[in-house]
C-alpha cells in the first residue's frame, strides 16, 4: 500500500506528532515498510474466527465502591511541568 | 561477589551485614560503569534500607530476601524515586507509588539498588533506542545485550545485583537473557500485576526476572506473582507450589518451523539437535509438531502492540507530567511539540503505525484481523498442551550482534521471532543459559508451558539442566 504524504499528515495529526523535512521522508518510508510487513496477516483465513480481545479469563471483577484517597491533590500535581496550588497550568489557549 | 540469592543468604547467615553486602554491590556497580547498565543508583536509600534490614536480621524478623539486592528496569515504579522508561519525555518524573510486584519483594526485605537502562518505553531488541545511550554486553565489548531489558540482563549477568526485574512484551526479558547467559522468565499473562509498570502494550506486558539460577527465578516468581486488586487483569487463580507432582519423563514438543528455521545459526542448530537426542536418550518423549505461522507472528505482534502503544502513550501530553516543549503556544501545540521533541524515533514509528492500524478505514483490515489471527494462534497453542507438557524452542536465532549492526527496523523486529509466541498466546516461558558460542557469546534455550503451569515449567527446567 502506498503511504502518501497526506496520509502521514493525517495520522500524525491523530497521534499529535509532527514530521517535517527529512523526518517526514523517513517516517513515510518506514511506515510503508511496516504496513507491507503487516499486510501478511490478510493471508490467514479468519472466517468465522472471533477476535481475541481479552487475554484475561477473569470476568466481572466487582468490588465495593468505597471512597478512599489513593492519590492526594498535592501528589497528583507533583510531577506537573507547570502548576499553581490547585491546577495544572497550560499555555494560553488563545495565544497565537 | 555474590551470584545467587543462596550466596547472599549464606553470607547473611555467617554474620555478614546487609549493609556490607549492599556496599559491595555499590562498589561493583561503580567498577562496571562503562557498561552503562544503570541510569541511576539509589545510594542514599540503599544504605538507609540496609541498616533497617540489619536491625531486622538482628531481631530475627527479617524476610526471605534479606540481603538480596534488586535492580529494576526503568519502567517499574518505586515510590519517591525517579523513573523515565529511558525516555526524555519523562524527564524529572518521580513515582507516586511502588509497583505491586516490587513491593512484594521489598516486603521480604529486598533492597532496590537502582534503575536500569532499557529501550525507550521497552520498544527495541538491542537497548539501542534508549535516550540515555546503549548498554554494553558484559560478555564482549561493543556488542549489544539484547533488549528491551538490556540493562537488567547485564546487571544480573555481571553480578551487579542479585536479581533484576525487567518486562517482557515480545521477548524483552528472554531475548536479552539468552544473550547474556542468564535465566529470564516471562510468567503467564495475568500472573504478575502490571500495577506500577509503565504500559507499552497492556494485553502483552508482563514483569519478569533475570537471575543466575533457576531456583532464584522460581523463588522470585513465588514471592511476587498472584492476584492484585490494583490490576483487574491479574488472575484470581492461586499461585501453587507443587514441586513433586510432576512426571519424571516429560512429553516435550518441538515446533518444526522453529527447529528447522532457516535463520537459525548453524552452531545453535547443531547443539539443539544434540540436546534433543539427549532428551530422547534420557527417556523423555519428544514429538515434532507443526505451527505454520512463523511468518505471521511478528507481524501480528506489531499490529496489536503498536495499536495498544499508540493508545497507552497518548497520556504523555506535556501537561500532566514529564517534558514540556518550551516554545509551544496554546494547548494543541503543547501536545504536538512536547510529544514530537520528547519521544525518540522508534517510539514515534510505533505510535504512527498503531494510530494507522486503528484509524477509520483500516481498523478491520489490520487491528481486527490481528486479533482474529491472535485467536488462531492461541487455539493452536492450547491444543498442543492437551498432549504435551512443554514446548522446547530456541530463544534467539543466534547470539548478540555488534552495536549499530542492525539498522533496518524490520530486521530488528525479527530478533524476537521465537519469543513473541508466548506473548501472543499468554503462555509462560523461560530462557535458560544453554551454550557459549565459538564467537565467545552465550545463548539460551527456551521452554514454554501451558498457561498457569509455571510449576511444570520449572520442573522442566530442572530436568533439562540435568542434561546440559
Amino acid at each position: 500500500m502506498k503511504i502518501t504524504e497526506e496520509l502521514i499528515d493525517h495520522i500524525a495529526h491523530l497521534a499529535r506528532l509532527e514530521f517535517k523535512g527529512e523526518d517526514k521522508v523517513s517516517i513515510q518510508k518506514d511506515m510503508e515498510r511496516m504496513i507491507e510487513f503487516v499486510d501478511k496477516l490478510s493471508e490467514i483465513d479468519t472466517e468465522n474466527v472471533e477476535p481475541l480481545i481479552f487475554m484475561s479469563e477473569e470476568v466481572n471483577r466487582l468490588r465495593e465502591d468505597e471512597p478512599k484517597v489513593t492519590v492526594t491533590h498535592e501528589e497528583a500535581l507533583r510531577n506537573a511541568p507547570k502548576k499553581d496550588s490547585d491546577y495544572f497550568r497550560i499555555p494560553k489557549v488563545l495565544d497565537k | 561477589m555474590y551470584r545467587t540469592i543462596g550466596d547472599v543468604q549464606k553470607a547473611v547467615l555467617s554474620g555478614e551485614t546487609v549493609l556490607s553486602i549492599a556496599q559491595a554491590y555499590l562498589q561493583r556497580i561503580e567498577d562496571h560503569k562503562h557498561l552503562n547498565a544503570f541510569l541511576e543508583v539509589f545510594t542514599e536509600s540503599v544504605l538507609e534500607n540496609a541498616k533497617k534490614v540489619d536491625e531486622k536480621v538482628k531481631n530475627g524478623t527479617a524476610g526471605k530476601l534479606a540481603g538480596v539486592v534488586i535492580g529494576i528496569k526503568d519502567n517499574i515504579c518505586y515510590k519517591d524515586h525517579r523513573v523515565s522508561a529511558s525516555s526524555k519525555i519523562l524527564e524529572g518524573f518521580t513515582s507516586l507509588y511502588t509497583a505491586t510486584v516490587l513491593q512484594r519483594l521489598i516486603d521480604q526485605d529486598a533492597i532496590v539498588i537502582g534503575r536500569l537502562n532499557c529501550d525507550e518505553f521497552a520498544m527495541g531488541s538491542s537497548n539501542e533506542t534508549s535516550a540515555f545511550g546503549s548498554v554494553e554486553n558484559n560478555w564482549k565489548a561493543n556488542h549489544v545485550p539484547g533488549g528491551s531489558s538490556g540493562g537488567s540482563a547485564v546487571a544480573a549477568s555481571a553480578n551487579l545485583c542479585t536479581i533484576t526485574l525487567g518486562s517482557d512484551t515480545g521477548g524483552s526479558v528472554r531475548q536479552p537473557a539468552s544473550w547474556t547467559g542468564t535465566y529470564g522468565l516471562k510468567p503467564t499473562y495475568g500472573r504478575m500485576s502490571r500495577n506500577g509498570l509503565i504500559a507499552y502494550a497492556s494485553s502483552f506486558d508482563q514483569i519478569g526476572s533475570f537471575t543466575n539460577s533457576a531456583a532464584d527465578a522460581q523463588l522470585i516468581y513465588e514471592l511476587s506473582a498472584g492476584e492484585d486488586e490494583m490490576d483487574a487483569t491479574t488472575s484470581s487463580k492461586e499461585v501453587s507450589n507443587d514441586k513433586n507432582a510432576f512426571p519424571e519423563k516429560l512429553k516435550i514438543g518441538l515446533i518444526s518451523e522453529c527447529v528447522h528455521h532457516e535463520g537459525l545459526d548453524p552452531e545453535v542448530r547443531k547443539n539443539l539437535s544434540e540436546l534433543i537426542q539427549k532428551l530422547i536418550d534420557a527417556g523423555h518423549e519428544v514429538t515434532e509438531v507443526s505451527f505454520p505461522f512463523m511468518d505471521y507472528m511478528v507481524p501480528t505482534y506489531y499490529v496489536l502492540t503498536t495499536a495498544e502503544a499508540s493508545s497507552n502513550l497518548s497520556r504523555f501530553d506535556g501537561v500532566h507530567y514529564g517534558y514540556r516543549s518550551q516554545d509551544a503556544k496554546g494547548v494543541e501545540q503543547t501536545y504536538v511539540k512536547s510529544r514530537t521533541e520528547g519521544f525518540g524515533t522508534e517510539v514515534k514509528r510505533r505510535i504512527m503505525t498503531g494510530t494507522f492500524v486503528l484509524s477509520h478505514g483500516y481498523y478491520d483490515a489490520y487491528y481486527t484481523q490481528g486479533q482474529k489471527v491472535r485467536r488462531v494462534l492461541k487455539n493452536r497453542t492450547d491444543d498442543f498442551f492437551k498432549n504435551l507438557d512443554l514446548l522446547l524452542l530456541p530463544t534467539t536465532p543466534g547470539t548478540a550482534f555488534e552495536k549499530n549492526a542492525v539498522k533496518d527496523p524490520i530486521q530488528m523486529y525479527l530478533q524476537d521471532i521465537f519469543t513473541v509466541h508466548a506473548n501472543l498466546t499468554g503462555n509462560p516461558a523461560i530462557s535458560i543459559p544453554f551454550k557459549v558460542h565459538s564467537n565467545g557469546l552465550p545463548y539460551g534455550i527456551q521452554l514454554m508451558a501451558d498457561c498457569f503451569q509455571e510449576d511444570l515449567l520449572f520442573h522442566g527446567v530442572k530436568k533439562l539442566e540435568e542434561l546440559l
